[in-house]
């Protein structure tokens, strides 16, 4: 099961290690170091309501548990987190489109 | 689709939200970035639909639906003064959704090709509790810190003796359980840690003040993104780990800033109990029957009229109140006056980072008028008239030459160089910190004694 699991799965993209996991994660706290201390104080609840809608990328994981055929525990939570993340995908998005669009130059 | 494509499409998804938050870096860029933002999360969500780990959709568009249909009308509905609870609630469901991934790993692990029920690799383990705790601390925290913001709760710091003792001692016991369910995989374990983190999360923020919230809900914002990232560890997904990444360490970024900006320790935040009802006898000085100079909005007007600058200085008062549209209008007369009109923006103004902007720009004050603290402060010196609307703390000139006031250091603005002060207030009632601002004893200070709204709308109505 695991090696079928394994050989077809997404979640196992040629079974990635633990350090290249961790890697990819201390680059990603770099880059996100230095495009955040770009960001204009100004933009800075925008920056909060984007963050909090990219963060429901969370919603992957939770597809994956409400996907199978057969309806169990696991499939129940992850139909309950496909909800709540699409809340804050759509809920997230919205608020910072209307946001941004009060930002304007003087004419 | 292949694995190779699965992950390349994902890598594309990453790159969609770093530009997303790279077009944050101006107003003018902002917009396009949003949009990219929402492609990236399409592409995630598309990916992961078409792998085969995802044999039926009914449940999963039903989720979508309902969901969307939810986020979509409070986003359209939610009022731009409501803005800090509506982020917080966000910040919750995050929390709670990476609590459920996780117990969703946890019952069905060869779904996610760690292992099966019984014999789940131990790292995984320890990914997944790691995951869940930190969701359920996002969780309470931010349903705390929401109802703090919507005044569900008093908004002054709840503090116990033993609370931290309480707290250390819980904090020990999650981790000993998480050692534990690691080595045995035992579920009971798994919700004794949920349970720990739940009750954590509550009681981390219920010590902190509503003044401290800037920082609280940046916070919260950045253990969402840790949160992800620990689920992204558990299942093994890089895009899960590097959007994570970016939304922790943004949100810890901004934690730092509003931290700098009232030049308090992030661990002293922590702690909590600033702001406390006994902090009020702290420092600051005598006040006692001291005389203050009082005006009416006939005597601000004339005064703004025959200035030739006038910086406004917003604070939480003006959103409380909903003036900034009043403020607006009041602008716009004095700049068809011919006077040159700014607004000073201190960076823990407000309830959450950057709040003052997004009123002012729903007032739709052009941007290019709002400045920061390091930017106009020299102006100051120049200016005929600072206009104090809702701001108290941020304006103290004790936080440069009081080093017993509890803000002494804080950043201020120098609103005290301008010619005339004019000082917006409800009453002489002090800030948040407890302490008097002795900035309204000064000659130069004009006291307004009014709410925010109708003291602007009565100076809007005389200089008309």
């Amino acid at each position: 099961m695991e090696r079928i699991a394994n050989a077809v799965g997404i979640a196992t993209v040629n079974e990635p290690t633990l350090i290249m996991l961790f890697t990819v994660f201390v680059l990603a706290v770099f880059v996100g170091y230095y495009v955040v201390w770009n960001v204009t104080a100004a933009l800075h609840s925008p920056l909060m309501s984007v963050t909090n809608a990219i963060s429901s990328v969370i919603i992957v994981g939770a597809l994956i548990a409400a996907g199978p055929m057969e309806v169990n525990f696991s499939k129940v939570m992850g139909f309950v987190a496909v909800v709540l993340a699409s809340i804050n995908i759509f809920g997230g998005f919205i608020v910072s489109q209307r946001m941004l669009q009060m930002y304007r130059k003087k004419k | 689709m292949s694995a190779e494509l699965t992950g390349f499409a994902y890598l594309i998804a990453a790159i969609c939200f770093i530009l997303a938050l790279r077009g944050l870096s101006s107003p003018e860029t902002a917009r396009q970035g949003n949009i990219i933002g929402i492609c990236g999360m399409a592409i995630a969500i598309a990916t992961t639909l078409a792998s085969p780990e995802v044999l039926s959709y009914t449940w999963i568009l039903a989720g979508i639906v309902i969901g969307g249909a939810i986020g979509t009308v409070i986003a359209l509905k939610i009022h731009m003064t409501a803005l800090p609870q509506l982020v917080a609630a966000f910040h919750s469901l995050v929390g709670l959704a990476a609590v459920f991934v996780a117990s969703a790993t946890l019952y069905a692990p060869d779904a996610y090709g760690i292992g099966s029920v019984g014999s789940i690799k131990t790292a995984s383990l320890v990914e997944m509790a790691v995951g869940a705790a930190i969701g359920a601390i996002t969780f309470t925290g931010s349903i705390v810190a929401f109802a703090k913001l919507q005044g569900l709760v008093t908004g002054a710091p709840l503090v116990f003796t033993g609370q931290h003792a309480l707290n250390a001692v819980l904090g020990i016991a999650a981790v000993a359980l998480v050692v534990f369910f690691a080595r045995e995989e035992s579920h009971l374990a798994y919700w004794g840690i949920v349970a720990l983190a739940l009750a954590l999360g509550f009681l981390m923020i219920l010590p902190i003040g509503g003044a401290d919230m800037p920082v609280v809900i940046s916070m919260l914002n950045s253990y969402s993104g840790w949160a992800a990232c620990g689920i992204g560890f558990t299942l093994g997904n890089t895009l899960l780990i590097i959007t994570g990444a970016l939304v922790g360490s943004s949100g810890a970024i901004l934690s730092y800033i509003m931290c700098k900006g009232m030049n308090r320790s992030f661990i002293s935040v922590i702690l909590g109990g600033f702001g406390a009802d006994d902090s009020a006898v702290a420092a600051g000085g005598p006040s006692g029957d001291r005389a203050v100079r009082q005006g009416s909005a006939e005597d601000a007007a004339f005064i703004m009229k025959n200035g030739g600058k006038v910086i406004i200085v917003p604070g939480y008062g003006m959103a409380v109140a909903q003036a900034q549209h009043a403020v607006r209008e009041m602008a716009d007369i004095l700049k068809a006056e011919g006077v040159d009109v700014s607004y000073a923006i201190h960076p823990v103004a407000g309830r959450m980072p950057g709040h003052m902007n997004v009123l002012l720009a729903e007032a739709n004050v052009p941007y290019d008028e709002v400045f920061e603290l390091e930017v106009i402060n020299n102006a100051f010196a120049m200016a005929d008239v600072a206009y104090v609307i809702g701001a108290n703390d941020v304006t103290n000139p004790a936080a440069k030459t009081d080093p017993a006031s509890p803000i002494y250091g804080m950043p201020i603005l120098d609103v005290e160089r301008a010619k005339t002060v004019l000082f917006v207030k409800r009453s002489m009632a002090s800030g948040y910190a407890g302490v008097d601002n002795e900035l309204f004893f000064r000659d130069n200070t004009m006291m307004l004694f009014g709410d925010a709204k109708k003291m602007t709308e009565e100076i809007v109505h005389a200089l008309g």
